[in-house]
């Protein structure tokens, strides 16, 4: 992750925009720069990855070099002088913008990351309209929808911006490299490389790519739309799967658990997450959940009430333990519940039904 | 684990042995990915099957399944052979040696070799590359703990850690991955017959009097060993055992001969099978009660790593469906309530005297959190973990006192018993090998996309559109030489009983070797695995038993499977 900028002690003396400030050895001009509180926009740039120097949003120019340069590529260097919000930087930031716009829709009413999207953000800071982008006289390219590595994720690539944060994701975090710039000029586009012969390149429907997506060309295919992000609300709890014990969020709307996005870049999993954990939520509000306690009489199944249901557990038990002894019952707890309730049922098949019959599943 | 997870990314040299890591454990696999990738650790692999991450090795041993303690042996005699061994470690921290040595002295490599089919130069290599690296990493799954001789293969590799000073050290240890979510939590919190939370023996009587005390139950507590999971089943056949009460479990898929099982169940005069979904073993039940999900309630989970973290409630559960320690608190409070008015019937006490006295103990409790308070008073390890601390982010245990920080690695300076201990272990063969009946061997293990039974992750739209179905893993040269192809349908034959699946050609299993999951009902592998357990840890053997295979022709096939059988017999 972060292991390409190797930060040491050495302070670094630069100027930016006529003010002095202290960098580390090993951080680049847009690191320096935010860590100081200067505003630097960006769209393929993501701390967990490498430098990507795709978007050209973050461009800055630097005295002594002719042209502009991108400041999340470039070094950080002693003495350097830097200018990062001059008219003319800015007008080739809207100008990148606008030529993204002319791939990228602006239906922002359609798309779920309304409200909590960069792309979006960007757009109201350059204060960019339909009109503006009649300058460019070129009709947008008719993108079919494609196929992507995995099923489970669609790809929308009129949507797409073609950061490339998604390839470097699937080649850092994941370690697949199963994605990859596809095509030339206006048809460019993502796509899913073919496995080579050691079978680098396969997919493992992670999702991290579409996690990643700062314009959310990359969306679940077998989910029902999602929440605004305003009327979503984030639970971060850990996974229930494997051990691992994945911190995550689960993403709440109208009572339903409608996604699961990673709880920031903390916990043991630094953000990252699999198929399991990313996708295989569908079970908490299904339709065959469990409701009402029932009970089996003579073979047929009768939906029954708590009170009729404990009665009647209460009653046998006690009647199997007055017969047979409290050695004559069992217990089977579980690896999927929680400690507390790992507890209390060896607490009462100890302490209130007296066997030390108890176990659960670690065998399995 | 004795060590962290983070740890992998910062050590020498990683073995992995009976882990299918990158599927099952993928986020611990891209660990070890980065870790070969980026701060080129060695990675030694020892699995019969040619799991992902063989791609990544720089050794990879492929010996027969159930071999492991002869391979284990094999790399002891090299590493004692060629003096690679930690000498200063293993005077001054551990004990038994000696017999060691002598156990391990007839395993030269030449004669692992002809018990696993592993050429012998290949075992040296791995010896060597183990023992040079100043820190070594051992991972393993149940591939090895699920065998006959599952605790010894353990205590072996427990042998070649301590042989190299690996034990205590950072970047070392010998690593179970933990398969199920909370998996060390149910064993940390005494849901096993042998030990209350915190792993204190119920043989102990100072233990049983602290609890005794802990709990007020007004009763004494049994100091009788109670029955493994493994022996419960014969035991309901002897009728020793009347009743069962099961929580989010599903044994009639997961257990192995599950026909056995099944038979076992059918026989109780009272099952309790609390769930989130109408299982397989919840359809055998007298009683079902709903429960809730991880999403919907408050509690903690403890990972493999030892990390106690919070699980927040997201949503409502559906229905009446309550938590499991809410459930569970009701069962016993009505319990509790039935005996005291049986006493007050005997006695005739009133009832206000009766309602003075509680008489099993606490179950009012308002929280998870007062739940936990409860726990951590009883349990050392966990003394100074609460729930305003694990607000702050998880932590490790032992963490015995309100401010220390939590222990990433065990054993650090001392062993935890005073010495590490070396066991003298002998290869034994697995309980059922292959024969000219039963050629096969049928290894059983999970996917990438799916989940034990497969209740959660088949109930998941998108993991179940990307594997819908088994398919049984068979090399190419098995089924060429028995004309099978890609996908045809195949009827595996153990001693037990049989099932059909379809078939993947594969080269991840070895010739003479098949695999299947657990995952599809459908396909309910476990009545075909053996039952024979460990005699310590009585773990049945998952991973190795003999079948035949035979193509099952296409006018027998049925019309359609029965995709939805489970959920028709849900009422409305």
């Amino acid at each position: 992750m972060a292991s390409f900028t190797r930060h040491d002690l050495k302070r670094i003396h630069l100027t930016v925009n006529g003010r002095p400030i202290l960098a580390r050895a090993g951080q680049t001009v847009l690191e320096a720069a935010r860590e100081n509180g200067i505003h630097i926009p960006t769209l393929c740039y993501h701390e967990k990855l490498k430098p990507i120097g795709a978007c050209r949003l973050c461009v800055v120019d630097v005295a002594g070099t002719p042209t502009p340069v991108t400041s999340c590529t470039t070094p950080a260097t002693e003495g350097m002088v830097v200018t990062t919000d001059s008219a003319m930087l800015e007008n080739l930031r809207r100008e990148t913008l606008k030529l993204l716009l002319l791939r990228h829709p602006m239906n922002c009413a359609a798309c779920e990351l309304n409200g909590n999207c960069q792309l979006q953000d960007l757009v109201h800071e350059y204060d960019i309209t339909h009109q503006d982008l009649h300058t460019y006289e070129i009709t947008p390219v008719e993108y079919d929808a494609g196929v992507w590595a995995t099923p489970l994720i669609k790809y929308h690539p009129q949507r797409c911006v073609l950061c490339g944060r998604c390839v470097q994701a699937c080649i850092e975090i994941t370690g697949a490299g199963a994605i990859n710039f596809k095509g030339r000029g206006a048809t460019t586009r993502i796509a899913p490389v073919e496995p080579t012969l050691n079978s680098q390149g396969e997919c493992v429907s992670c999702g991290e790519c579409m996690a990643i997506c700062p314009v959310n060309a990359l969306t679940e295919a077998n989910a029902k739309p999602k929440g605004k992000p305003w009327e979503t609300t984030r639970v971060k709890t850990v996974c229930g799967y494997c051990g691992c014990g994945c911190e995550l969020e689960l993403n709440v709307v109208h009572g339903q658990v409608v996604g699961v996005t990673p709880a920031g870049d903390n916990g043991v999993n630094n953000g990252a997450l699999c198929a399991k954990g990313r996708f295989g939520y569908g079970f908490i509000n299904h339709q065959d959940r469990l409701k009402e306690p029932m009970i089996k009489r003579d073979g047929y199944w009768e939906q029954s009430n708590w009170d009729e249901a404990l009665d009647y557990i209460a009653d046998k038990l006690l009647q199997i333990r007055d017969q047979h002894g409290p050695d004559a019952i069992a217990a089977l707890s579980s690896a999927r519940c929680t400690n507390e309730d790992n507890y209390l049922f060896q607490k009462l098949t100890r302490g209130v039904i007296g066997t030390n019959n108890i176990d659960h599943c670690a065998r399995l | 684990m004795t060590n962290s997870m983070s740890e992998i990314e910062h050590t020498d040299c990683i073995l992995i042995t009976g882990s299918n890591t990158a599927e099952t454990h993928p986020i611990i696999g891209r660990m070890v990915k980065r870790a070969v990738q980026r701060n080129r650790a060695k990675l030694i692999i020892v699995d019969p099957r040619q799991v992902e991450l063989t791609k990544y090795a720089h050794i990879w041993l492929r010996p027969r399944p159930g071999t492991d303690v002869a391979w284990i042996n094999g790399l002891m005699n090299v590493i004692i052979a060629e003096e690679l061994w930690d000498k200063v470690y293993v005077q001054e921290r551990t004990e038994g040696f000696e017999a060691m040595r002598q156990a391990v002295a007839p395993y030269t490599p030449e004669v692992v070799s002809k018990i696993t089919g592993v050429p012998a130069e290949d075992i040296r290599r791995a010896a060597r590359m183990y023992a040079k690296a100043p820190r070594a990493m051992q991972l393993y799954a149940m591939g090895i703990t699920q065998h006959s001789t599952g605790t010894n293969n353990v205590m072996a590799l427990a042998n070649l850690a301590m042989l190299c000073g690996n034990v205590g050290i950072e970047g070392g240890g010998v690593n179970p991955l933990r398969g199920q979510g909370n998996v060390q939590g149910a064993c940390d919190m005494g849901a096993l017959p042998n030990v209350f939370p915190g792993y204190q023996s119920v043989t102990d009587e100072a233990v049983l009097g602290k609890f005794e005390q802990g709990w007020g139950t007004g009763m004494r507590l049994s100091n009788r060993l109670g029955l493994m999971l493994t022996e419960m089943f014969p035991a309901i056949m002897d009728g020793k055992l009347k009743a069962m009460l099961i929580m989010g479990e599903n044994p009639v898929l997961s257990d192995a001969n599950a026909t056995h099982v099944k038979e076992a169940l059918e026989k109780l005069d009272l099952l309790v099978v609390q769930d989130i979904f109408f299982t397989e073993t919840a359809q055998l039940a007298d009683v079902v009660l709903p429960a809730a999900s991880f999403a919907e309630k408050d509690g903690t989970f403890t990972n493999t790593e030892r990390r106690v973290q919070r699980v927040r409630k997201a949503i409502d559960p559906p229905g009446s469906a309550m938590p499991d320690w809410q459930i569970i608190c009701a069962l016993a409070e009505r319990i509790g309530q039935k005996l005291q008015e049986r006493r007050d019937r005997d006695n005739g006490r009133n009832a206000a005297r009766a309602a003075a006295r509680p008489a099993y103990g606490r179950w009012d409790y308002a929280s998870p959190s007062e739940i936990f308070d409860e726990m951590a008073s009883l349990t050392p390890s966990y003394a100074g973990i609460s729930y305003e601390r694990l607000e702050r982010g998880g932590l490790q245990w032992p963490c015995p006192t309100k401010y220390h920080p939590g222990t990433p690695y065990l054993h650090k300076g001392r062993f935890t018993r005073g010495k590490g201990k070396f066991a003298a272990i002998e290869f034994a063969p697995s309980a059922e090998l292959p024969n000219e009946e039963y050629p096969f061997y049928l290894s059983t293990g999970r996917i990438r996309y799916h989940y034990h039974t497969g209740t959660m992750t088949r109930r998941s739209p998108g993991l179940e559109t990307i594997a819908p179905e088994e398919r049984l893993e068979l090399n190419p040269q098995d089924a060429q030489r028995m004309g099978i192809a890609e996908g045809d349908l195949v009827r595996v034959t153990s001693r037990r009983g049989s099932i059909e699946a379809k078939v993947r050609l594969s080269e991840r299993s070895s010739p003479g070797m098949v695999f299947g999951t657990f995952h599809f009902r459908e396909v309910p592998i476990n009545v075909l695995t053996n039952n024979a357990l460990d005699p310590v840890a009585k773990i049945p053997e998952y991973k190795v038993c003999a079948v035949r295979v035979e193509r099952v022709p296409t006018a027998e096939r049925p019309a359609a499977p029965e995709r939805k059988a489970a959920e028709e017999l849900q009422p409305a």
